[in-house]
């Protein structure tokens, strides 16, 4: 990691928005300020959740544009999946060109991005295949499933083997609207269903299932499953909550940039009523715990 | 020195929440920089007595820090008597606007008793602040679904109403690009930045929406009030921006 990094990391939290405000912040003085309401403290920060929709002709182009405003915001690594257009329900060639997309992203991030293969499984022997191709083979470090498919169907299964076999996380998409899912979208309850199959493998519950206060409750008896806390608005008490029923190491932030802007879901953290232990763990202590053996094998610091 | 002008008291019909209680409200608002925040109460939502929750609101905002709460009374037009509580509003507690929630009190922006609040509102001088939504409509309770307030009709109304100061709360993201135009040029009505998103979302707005317009906002203690603070941070912003956004044009507003 760049000693750069670091110092606006540093910067970031221990100063921001509302010294500055009262001063009148100016980009000649940048965001170096007090910050008297935000959290002081200087927790390393990892993003688990983001994808590459930003300006820029090339995937590295616009994973650069995003981490300038990660700079800003003190992050000081984040994991990409999908590449673009999105596509629910991608074939093979599509899900092998949007994984391309990422691998030339994080190849030239210098360190700060890391990446998770994009799979769909409903075609279990290509996804299988690119798994062995992006993560066994190559640099990625992860597995992000989308909304192809329900995720407890049984063609998961062999999946989420090979992950746990790979100690690579397995991210899937859960959220249950009152307005109606997508056809293949999941919910957490079906992602604790799978994760009971799979003691061995861990299982990332993006969005925590997005309508979380049952999200939660899902997942809560499943330990190999754990909450991240994107995409959703940045309601009060979710992070109080997961920490109570789940316990702060089963819980990650993660943004779902560019989407969602860093702020709003940082603040779910910052702001939370919770120890700053806790805090350090969900802003990435339990990201790093989780990948720290698929990083050694990779050699990646 | 920041102006919030998108805070409510009381209880969230649905959750408890960290700070919704006035002492930690205010606490937290203090400790945030935020100097003042023009607050509705959520019991405006579902309850039927506006009347007593107007004097709750108006009430809690006295025993604030001088200064700090500026209340925004309910008022639903189609209760009997709903000039009564307007005129409450105005005169016996002095406040400088009201809170609109059309989509939970039952009625569109086509509907004449709308166009009759508005006008009043006018006359009087009231700010008129109108949420557009409350929260996600995917995530609501299954017995209370309430979607999004259907702004199409405000263009037109607004045209017939130059004296009148609308903003628009929790706006931007349910609104997106010709909405949000012709509401612009339709008359002084301003959005706040509590449900913007996007990575730098206030920058990239800024690069085509009139800064006069846009005003700090965080839906606290719905929202977490860092929310809306971190945006500042997140885009690069001048100092001039800024102090637009956080107290000037707010200033602006209740100073017309």
């Amino acid at each position: 990691m760049s000693s750069d990094c670091r110092i606006t990391r540093r910067a970031v939290l221990v100063g921001a928005a509302q010294a500055a405000v009262a001063a009148g912040m100016s980009r000649a003085e940048g965001p170096v300020r007090r910050q008297p309401g935000l959290t002081r403290a200087q927790h390393v920060v990892w993003d688990a959740h983001g994808h590459l929709s930003a300006p820029g002709d090339t995937p590295a182009e616009k994973l650069a544009n995003l981490l300038k405003f990660a700079d800003r915001m003190g992050i000081e690594r984040v994991i990409v999946f999908m590449g673009y257009p999105w596509s629910q329900d991608p074939s093979p060639d599509e899900f092998r060109r949007q994984n391309d997309q990422v691998l030339e992203a994080v190849e030239h991030s210098r360190g700060r991005a890391l990446g998770f293969v994009y799979l769909n499984p409903q075609h279990t022997q290509a996804s299988l295949d690119e798994l062995d191709r992006c993560v066994a083979k190559g640099p990625m470090v992860g597995v992000k499933l989308w909304v192809a498919v329900h995720c407890h169907e049984a063609c998961l299964d062999p999946i989420v083997r090979r992950a746990a076999e790979l100690k690579a996380p397995v991210l899937q998409h859960t959220w249950s609207k009152i307005t109606g899912n997508l056809p293949g979208e999941s919910t957490a309850a079906e992602l604790a269903a799978l994760a009971a199959r799979h003691p061995a493998a861990t299982l990332i519950a993006a969005h925590s299932g997005g309508d979380w206060e049952p999200g939660i409750r899902a997942i809560r008896s499943t330990a190999n499953v754990v909450a991240e806390i994107c995409g959703g608005d940045p309601a009060a008490g979710m992070v109080e909550m997961a920490v109570r029923e789940l316990g702060a190491e089963r819980v990650i932030y993660g943004s779902d940039f560019s989407g969602r802007s860093f702020a709003s879901q940082l603040a779910k953290v910052y702001g939370a009523d919770v120890p700053e232990e806790a805090k350090a763990l969900i802003l990435s202590g339990n990201i790093r715990r989780i990948l720290a053996p698929i990083l050694a094998a990779k050699g990646i610091a | 020195m920041i102006t919030d002008v998108n805070v409510n008291l009381s209880r969230w019909p649905f959750r408890r929440l960290p700070c919704d209680e006035p002492a930690r409200l205010v606490e937290r608002l203090e400790a945030c920089g935020v100097t003042q925040a023009w607050a509705g109460s959520f019991d405006g939502l579902l309850h039927k007595d506006l009347g007593g929750v107007n004097a709750r609101l108006a009430e809690d905002c006295r025993k604030a820090p001088a200064g700090l709460l500026r209340p925004f009374g309910a008022v639903n037009p189609t209760l009997p008597d709903w000039r009564e509580d307007l005129r409450r509003c105005h005169e016996d507690y002095h406040m400088p606007g009201i809170r609109l929630h059309p989509n939970y009190h039952g009625y569109r922006l086509d509907d004449p008793l709308f166009a009759e609040l508005l006008a009043e509102a006018e006359r009087r001088g009231l700010v008129v602040a109108l949420a557009v939504r409350m929260e996600d409509p995917r995530m609501q309770h299954p017995l209370t679904r309430v979607p999004d307030v259907d702004t199409g009709p405000l263009p037109a109304l607004l045209a017939n109403r130059p004296g009148l100061r609308l903003v628009l709360l929790n706006a931007l993201g349910p609104l997106r690009g010709a909405a949000i135009t012709s509401l612009i040029g339709a008359g002084q009505v301003c959005f706040e930045i509590s449900t913007l998103e996007g990575v730098g979302g206030i920058g990239s707005l800024l690069d085509r929406f009139p800064l006069d317009r846009l005003l700090f906002g965080s839906h606290f203690p719905y929202f977490l009030l860092e929310s809306a603070i971190l945006k500042l941070q997140e885009s690069d912003l001048s100092a001039e921006q800024v102090k637009a956004i956080t107290r000037e044009n707010a200033a602006s507003i209740l100073a017309k």
